[in-house]
């Protein structure tokens, strides 16, 4: 008879090998977000400076800012909006002010649409890259400074970029 | 293009002689410890029995519910724990265990192996599912009731707004998952090691080819499930956050990990059945089957195509247009190694010489509506249009007539096909008509209008609905009760020949029977070919 | 000749009920009650005919394999005498039907690949709306206008548990509806404060998923006034059925009109809340609200008879949690429980509703225990945080 050892060896492999494909999808997944631009992930680290503007087309970028319901701040952009050259660098400030009593700690998480735009949307520097503590009744400019690659196809016209504010402050830190 | 296949086989004269001293332990412990695979074959489809009356309870209570407008019988989160549990009931309870007990006793009777080549995990693999479904099941009964997410458990209201149920759920999924990679190992390995000399791949029946594709893709996406309800289980209870964006996660990230197990899953309900159709034409057509190799190529490419539709699950989710375009052309490619197997079978029918038992009628209900069920599904790839059906009863109608007139027909004209060699009677041939005629009209008025109430715009998942789909609701709900009445006529004939009542059956059974599994009496002794049989 | 003349009538009859059915198919296409509805927006015209389409070369498909099936049933049996011929393989025949399918295949994805592309341009919109989920209401924001509001379910409760008779919009009509102005290009931002909910408005032939935390785009341009009705299409929670959409669509200038009323109206609202933070009310007042306020955001789940669901949902009547601490029964009320359906209400509920609502719960259902919360109360639990 032929012998099983060899081959349920084999299968095992494949079980567990496809056990952490599973997991590996998730920084994949992330890759696959940056290229095809599902649900407007950005790049969450800093982009080079820009090359050159393209001064023959305006963008109009929209900005929105959300508050999750577990957060008591108030949080919105300077502006709604700003029309930009590709490769114009801007900076626009978010005003954050935390409501309550307590030291808080925000997280705001980024989302650009249409999907598409989001790899065309670079931000050199970003409050959203890293978390935003705040103290009570502090309140604060919170600066992203950014430019639209001019490679982004001819037929965006308007771009917008969200912001969710989350609650990050630590539960045990928490009342 | 197509060798003589399967019309040749022979089995060595004294092979009767050697299975003739049937010694099997009695009582209980004879199910608990065999190691048999017709034994654990036969646990396999009764467990799979009792699971469908399980599930097909949970719909009743669904049915009765949608029975009029209006909140009659049970809250929206009981309704919701319904819709769930008879999903998980259904997909991992009645469909995948039956085709693994069919697997059992069919595949080594098929390619002249004395057992599974595996058979103490076999036993396990079977003994791990009564607990899961127990675990599963209890959770009904719990303060907070049952998983309520729906069978595909999306995040985050699987993870962060899901009660306690949820870490049953994942452990529950776990075990079942374990038993379904173990019997695809099995199966497996029992194919490649253990076929009779002279049993080729390109001999082997299709019921044997399909379980083949269907235990790779069973190993390769049962642990990307396992993977899903792990990170499930940590986003809910241990902090991690995969699923959620407050930590950098993504909820949608969730569905493209599960619908990669999931499409493959889709196929691993409905490869078997093709298989089992494939049999069973040819041989009431005492014909041979149209395109044997076509089909083996068919069935390929549709389990590697299943690789790469995962996203046409969740056009709605907002998918960049180029990755939208491309998932619709692969699901659209799907149509065509399944229109081959279709085109196939009514070859094979074509000029034959059919007689119409019952499992005959069975297997033709299944090309029919399954072909119904496969036309809708190409509707449902045309993503504008998707964005229309998504979502609400048409997609209900569209996968019921793929899983319960496809995978659930096909298994039952397997067990009418296949009983008398199990059981060594015949199946009582008026009642097993009577069940085929019943079913058939009762599962039509309880499917088909949902095509139409979905289309109107009748969202699925819900407990209530808007006055304008009250008349065809109610219409469905009494299909569904004649559908679920008709099964107890099954049971009644599965019963009957259990208990030996009826004709006997010869060594053939059918009149145009091919194949090993025909050349050994009937029942089959319990122990089969422990001198591999040569085939020519 | 007798076997001729018994196939000739099978497919006959075949024929004959192949154009019942599908007669009866067409007829039913018009009325809206058994199929998809054209819809109010030239995409959905588009998605409507392209729907009709390939139910038509799905019929043809089936009509003819199953016509062929049938004539095999009908002639190739073996009580007709029928022998079995033995082929069983053509290279030819079975290269043509894989072929044939590819080109309808081509065929079909063409438009459809056309319409797909035109649904997703959001550019160059007039004007944009926020569209946010929540278990189980939607929230509209107009990013040109300082408007937005909260749409719900504006059935009552008697008649989804069959007490009263059921309305003629059952399910489908809500509080607030979103209004829209015609002819301009609107464009939606919708996305979700919980877990996953999707926009849908069949009239419009759109369907977009709310995912929490991250935003999704769609756009519809409305030729004709109308009110158009849609619903939560992906399961959300306990009541994913009763999270309806109303979109009431008006000529531009009735639009501004509307539009300049809102302004005004929750102008006043603000100046109302802010007025009210300054005074106590009376237990009458605080009942009376609390009682309207309690029916339409927390009977869904806490029932109208404050007794919950078992398991599912903790009764009020009786409870601790709305007896004893009254900050502990703002916090909660105003932030929600986590990871529960308990949602926070903060931002739903003006204060003056949230201190009525917190009154009404602590004195009804034999909870007597007389206490008053005032809006300045609540405000002050709001400030002390989370």
């Amino acid at each position: 008879m032929v012998s099983h050892k060899l081959l349920i060896r084999k299968l095992v492999l494949i079980c567990i090998a496809m056990f952490g494909f599973g997991f590996a999808l998730v920084p994949l997944y992330d890759v696959f977000c940056r290229y095809t631009g599902i649900n407007g992930k950005t790049e969450n680290t800093a982009a080079p400076a820009s090359r050159r503007v393209d001064a023959s087309r305006e963008i109009s970028v929209e900005f929105l800012a959300n508050l999750d319901p577990g957060i008591a701040w108030s949080f919105a952009p300077e502006i709604v909006s700003v029309s930009v050259h590709p490769g114009q660098v801007k900076i626009v400030n978010f005003l954050a002010e935390n409501l309550t009593d307590k030291a808080m700690i925000g997280r705001a998480v980024p989302s650009v649409s249409p999907g598409e735009a989001a790899r065309y949307f670079k931000k050199i520097e970003c409050f959203c890259f890293v978390e935003q503590p705040l103290d009570a009744h502090q309140a604060k400019f919170m600066p992203v400074q950014f430019y639209i690659d001019p490679e982004l196809p001819s037929h965006f016209t308007t771009i917008t970029l969200s912001y969710r504010l989350y609650n990050n402050t630590p539960r045990t830190a928490g009342r | 293009m197509s060798t003589d296949n399967s019309n040749t086989l022979d089995v060595n004269a004294d092979q009767q002689h050697v299975d003739h001293h049937d010694h099997k332990p009695t009582g209980i412990t004879r199910w608990l410890y065999t190691t048999n695979h017709k034994d654990i074959g036969t646990l396999y489809l009764l467990f799979s029995l009792t699971m469908l009356f399980i599930g097909g309870s949970l719909a009743m209570v669904i049915r009765a519910e949608l029975f009029q407008p209006g909140l009659q019988f049970v809250d929206p989160h009981f309704f919701n724990q319904m819709t769930t549990v008879h999903g998980l009931v259904m997909v991992f309870g009645a469909i995948m265990p039956a085709f693994v007990g069919l697997a059992n006793w069919m595949v080594p009777l098929m390619i002249g192996a004395p057992d599974m080549a595996l058979p103490r995990m076999n036993n396990w693999s079977f003994w791990i599912l009564p607990f899961s479904f127990f675990i599963l099941l209890s959770t009904l009964f719990m303060e907070g009731g049952g998983p309520a997410a729906g069978w595909t458990f999306y995040a985050p209201l699987s993870t962060t707004y899901s009660n306690d149920s949820t870490a049953f759920f994942v452990f529950s999924v776990h075990l079942l998952g374990i038993s379904s990679i173990m019997g695809a190992m099995n199966v497996i390995v029992t194919i490649f090691n253990l076929r009779a000399p002279g049993m080729t791949w390109m001999k082997m029946p299709l019921f044997v080819w399909t379980w083949l594709i269907t235990a790779f893709l069973l190993i390769a996406v049962m642990p990307v499930l396992a993977g899903t309800v792990t990170m499930v289980l940590t986003d809910k209870y241990f902090g991690t956050s995969f699923f959620d964006a407050a930590g950098g996660g993504d909820p949608v990230m969730f569905q493209h990990i599960f619908w990669f197990f999931g499409h493959p899953e889709v196929y691993i309900m409905i490869l078997p059945a093709f298989g089992i159709v494939s049999s069973i034409i040819p041989t009431f057509a005492r014909k041979p089957l149209f395109g044997y190799e076509s089909m083996v190529v068919a069935t390929a490419s549709i389990a590697f195509l299943s690789f790469i539709v995962w996203a046409h699950h969740m056009f709605t989710t907002g998918m960049p247009v180029a990755a939208e375009l491309f998932f619709m052309y692969t699901t659209m490619l799907i149509a065509v190694p399944t229109g081959v197997k279709v085109f196939n079978w009514v070859a094979t029918m074509w000029r034959g010489s059919m007689t119409f038992e019952t499992p005959m009628m069975f297997a033709v209900a299944f090309i029919v509506l399954f072909t119904i069920g496969g036309l809708s599904g190409l509707m449902l790839a045309i993503i504008p249009a998707d964005f229309q059906y998504q979502d609400t009863y048409f997609v209900v109608a569209h996968f019921h007539y793929v899983l319960v007139t496809g995978a659930l027909f096909g298994i039952i004209s397997g067990v009418y096909f296949w009983i008398p060699k199990w059981t060594g009677v015949m199946y009582s041939e008026r009642l097993g008509q009577w069940h085929f005629w019943c079913s058939l009209i009762s599962v039509n008025m309880l499917f088909f209008p949902m095509h139409f109430v979905g289309l109107a715009g009748m969202p699925r998942r819900i407990p209530d609905y808007a006055l304008q789909f009250a008349d065809m609701n109610a219409f469905i709900s009494i299909g569904a009760a004649l559908f679920g009445l008709s099964q107890l006529i099954f049971v009644w004939c599965v019963v009957r020949c259990m208990r030996k009542k009826g004709e006997k059956a010869s060594a053939e059974v059918w009149e145009g029977a091919q194949g090993l599994e025909w050349q050994i009496p009937s029942p089959a002794p319990y122990h089969t070919f422990q001198t591999p049989p040569k085939v020519k | 000749m007798k076997h001729y003349l018994f196939g000739l009538k099978c497919v006959t009859s075949y024929s004959v009920l192949f154009w019942l059915l599908l007669n009866s198919i067409t007829l039913q296409a018009q009325t809206e009650k058994y199929n998809m509805t054209r819809g109010a927006t030239d995409i959905s015209h588009q998605v409507y005919d392209l729907h009709m389409a390939i139910f038509y070369i799905c019929c043809v498909i089936g009509a003819i394999v199953f016509a062929l099936m049938f004539w095999s049933i009908v002639y190739h049996r073996k009580s007709k005498g029928a022998k079995a011929e033995q082929f069983h393989g053509s290279l030819k025949i079975e290269l043509l039907w894989t072929a044939i399918p590819v080109l309808i295949l081509i065929v079909m994805a063409i438009p459809a690949s056309r319409t797909l592309i035109a649904m997703e341009d959001t550019s160059k919109a007039d004007l944009t709306v926020l569209v946010t989920g929540s278990q189980w209401k939607w929230h509209y924001k107009y990013m040109e206008y300082p408007i937005e509001f909260y749409s719900m379910l504006a059935t009552p409760r008697e008649q989804i548990d069959n007490l009263a008779e059921k309305a003629e919009f059952y399910l489908r009509d809500v509080d607030k509806p979103l209004v829209l102005p015609t002819g301009k290009k609107i464009r939606f931002l919708v996305t979700s404060d919980d877990v996953i909910h999707a926009w849908w408005v069949p009239a419009f032939a759109i369907k977009k998923d709310a995912n929490p935390g991250f935003i999704n785009e769609t756009w519809t341009k409305v030729d004709k006034p109308g009110v158009y009705r849609g619903q939560c299409a992906e399961l959300c929670g306990k009541d994913h059925g009763f999270m309806p959409i109303v979109v009431d669509v008006k000529n531009p200038e009735e639009f501004d009109l509307w539009a300049a009323e809102q302004v005004e109206l929750q102008a006043q609202a603000k100046a109302e809340a802010e007025k009210a933070a300054q005074q106590t009310q009376s237990m009458e007042e605080l009942m009376l609200l609390g009682q309207k306020t309690y029916e339409s955001h927390c009977a869904m789940c806490h029932q109208i008879s404050g007794e919950g669901l078992p398991g599912a949902i903790p009764a009020l009547k009786g409870s601790v949690m709305v007896t004893q601490d009254i900050p502990a029964h703002i916090h909660i009320v105003a932030y929600g429980k986590p990871a529960t359906a308990m949602q926070a209400f903060a931002k739903q509920l003006t204060t003056s509703e949230l201190a009525a609502v917190i009154t009404y719960e602590r004195n009804a259902w034999g909870n007597n225990t007389g206490d008053l919360v005032q809006v300045a109360d609540v405000v002050a639990v709001i400030e002390a945080g989370e």
